[in-house]
This record gives structure tokens, sequence and C-alpha cells, in this order.
């Protein structure tokens, strides 16, 4: 199984940097969401 | 959202057989062996990256023509995952390159102008740090991102153009390239495979874009009142 170690690191890389990338869209989105919610909740009171 | 979380579904469940065909069902490449099955991945993951960053150049292009947001937020969504890719593409070239020519890179045609691509489009998300007016950061970065996509047939001939260390074309090469049918189906489902996650994390990316321009304006109702 020669050069098994080196396709095994391309694969587990790749995911890594997929699974990453969509774990800070995530987060951005969750953070947001609470901003866009407390924003929205404090409108009517500015009102 | 349900139609979110299935596309999710699907892109995993399509990425995992994808993942499987290229280790399990391929057959061995006879003069690389084993190294040869990062080509599903690595090739398949760059042509998803082609495709989303001519995605973000049509988005490009209607938000000059109609100057409408919507087209703004398909544009940097569908540039950052086609900068995912492209990462995934520069990390897994060189883990591949290290067995089979001795050196991790050189700066033949291909490698530098793929390596370029991953330059401008990190300019491009540069740029719209820099530019706080909504409309005009819209649109000058909308002008760069036609710019910036002018490298991508370059990238996609170089090696049809000029002698690269990089591997001749096996698909589209003309006469004297071309795949083993088993491993020409297995590589053309990862390229459905990858292309469906793309998808998936351009819609993920551009609901967070038009939540950001939601809250934007309802942050310059609250400052205005």
């Amino acid at each position: 199984m020669k050069n098994l170690d080196s396709v095994f690191a391309a694969y587990i890389v790749g995911w890594g940097v997929f699974f990453v990338f969509y774990l800070t869209i995530a987060k951005r989105t969750s953070n947001l969401r609470a901003e866009l919610d407390r924003l929205k909740s404090s409108l009517p009171r500015a009102k | 959202m349900t139609k979110r979380i299935i596309l999710g579904a699907v892109a995993i469940l399509l990425v995992i057989v994808a993942a499987y065909a290229s280790f399990f069902i391929a057959p061995q490449e006879r003069t690389m062996g084993l190294i040869q099955r990062i080509f599903y991945f690595h090739a398949a993951t760059a042509w998803a990256g082609e495709m989303t960053f001519f995605v973000c150049f049509l988005a490009n292009l209607l938000y000059v023509w109609k100057r409408q947001p919507k087209y703004d937020w398909l544009g940097v969504s569908s540039a950052e995952v086609g900068l995912a890719c492209i990462t995934v593409v520069l990390i897994t070239g060189p883990i591949w390159a290290h067995p089979v020519w001795g050196i991790w890179w050189t700066w033949d045609a291909r490698l530098t102008s793929t390596f370029v691509l991953w330059l401008l489009y990190v300019s491009y998300l540069l740029l719209r740090t820099l530019i706080e007016e909504p409309e005009r950061r819209a649109l000058l970065s909308a002008l760069f991102g036609i710019f910036a996509f002018l490298d991508v047939p370059l990238v996609f001939f170089s090696i049809r153009w000029w002698r690269t260390q990089h591997p001749q074309p096996v698909i589209m090469g003309g006469s004297g390239s071309g795949l083993d049918p088993t491993m020409s189906k297995v590589f053309f489902f990862s390229v459905l495979a990858m292309h469906v996650l793309a998808a998936f994390l351009i819609v993920e990316r551009y609901v967070l874009e038009k939540m950001k321009s939601e809250f934007d304006f309802l942050a310059r109702e609250v400052e205005a009142q």
C-alpha cells in the first residue's frame, strides 16, 4: 500500500477545508440571526 | 429550509459515494498506483471551483447590468465557495506531486495560473472589506470579479497550450488522451458530487449574505431614529 498516507492526507485535509468552511458559514449565520432578532425587537421600542 | 437540508443531505451522500467509488470501484492506475486516486478528488474539485467562478462571473455581469443586490450576494457567495475549492486543489495537488514528481511545487503554467486565480479571488474578497458603502462595494467588486474570471480559461487551457510539468489533459485532451471507462464514470460521478456540494455551500452562503443585507438595512433604520 505505497503512498496510502499521502492519499489519506489529501482526502482528510481536503474534506477538512470544506468542513471548516461550512462551520464558519453556519457560525456566522447563527450569530447574525441572533443579532437580527435583537435588532428587530429593538425597532418597535424605538418607534 | 427543508430544501436546503435535503440539498445538504444529497451533497453529503454523493461525496461519500464518490469517495467510495474512487477507492474501491475505480481500477488501480498502472504506473502511479494508489496515489493516482487523489485525481478523482483533486480534478473534480478543480472543475467545481471553475464552475463556481463562472457563476460568480455571471452574477457580476448581471449586477453591473441590473444593479440588483441579489446578484451581488450571489457573486460573493460563489467567490467564497470557489476559493474554498481552489484552496483544496492547491493542497491536494502538491500532496499528489511529491511522491510522483519528487517535488511539492513547480512554477509551470498550470500551477502558476491556478495560484494566481486563488490570489485574484482572495483580492476580490479583501476588496469588499475595504469599501463601506454597499452599492459602491457591489459595483467595484463586480467589475473586479469580471476581470478575475479572465484567469479561469487560462487555467483550463494552460495544459493544452503549453508544455507543463502538470500532466496533460485526460478529459477533452484530443487524440491520444482518455481514461479507462470505469475511471471515467467514477471521475464524472465525482464531478457531479462536487458540483452538488458547491451548490449547497453557495446556497448556505447566499442566505447569510441576504441576512447581512437585511441587518445593515435595519441597523441604518435604528440609527436614523
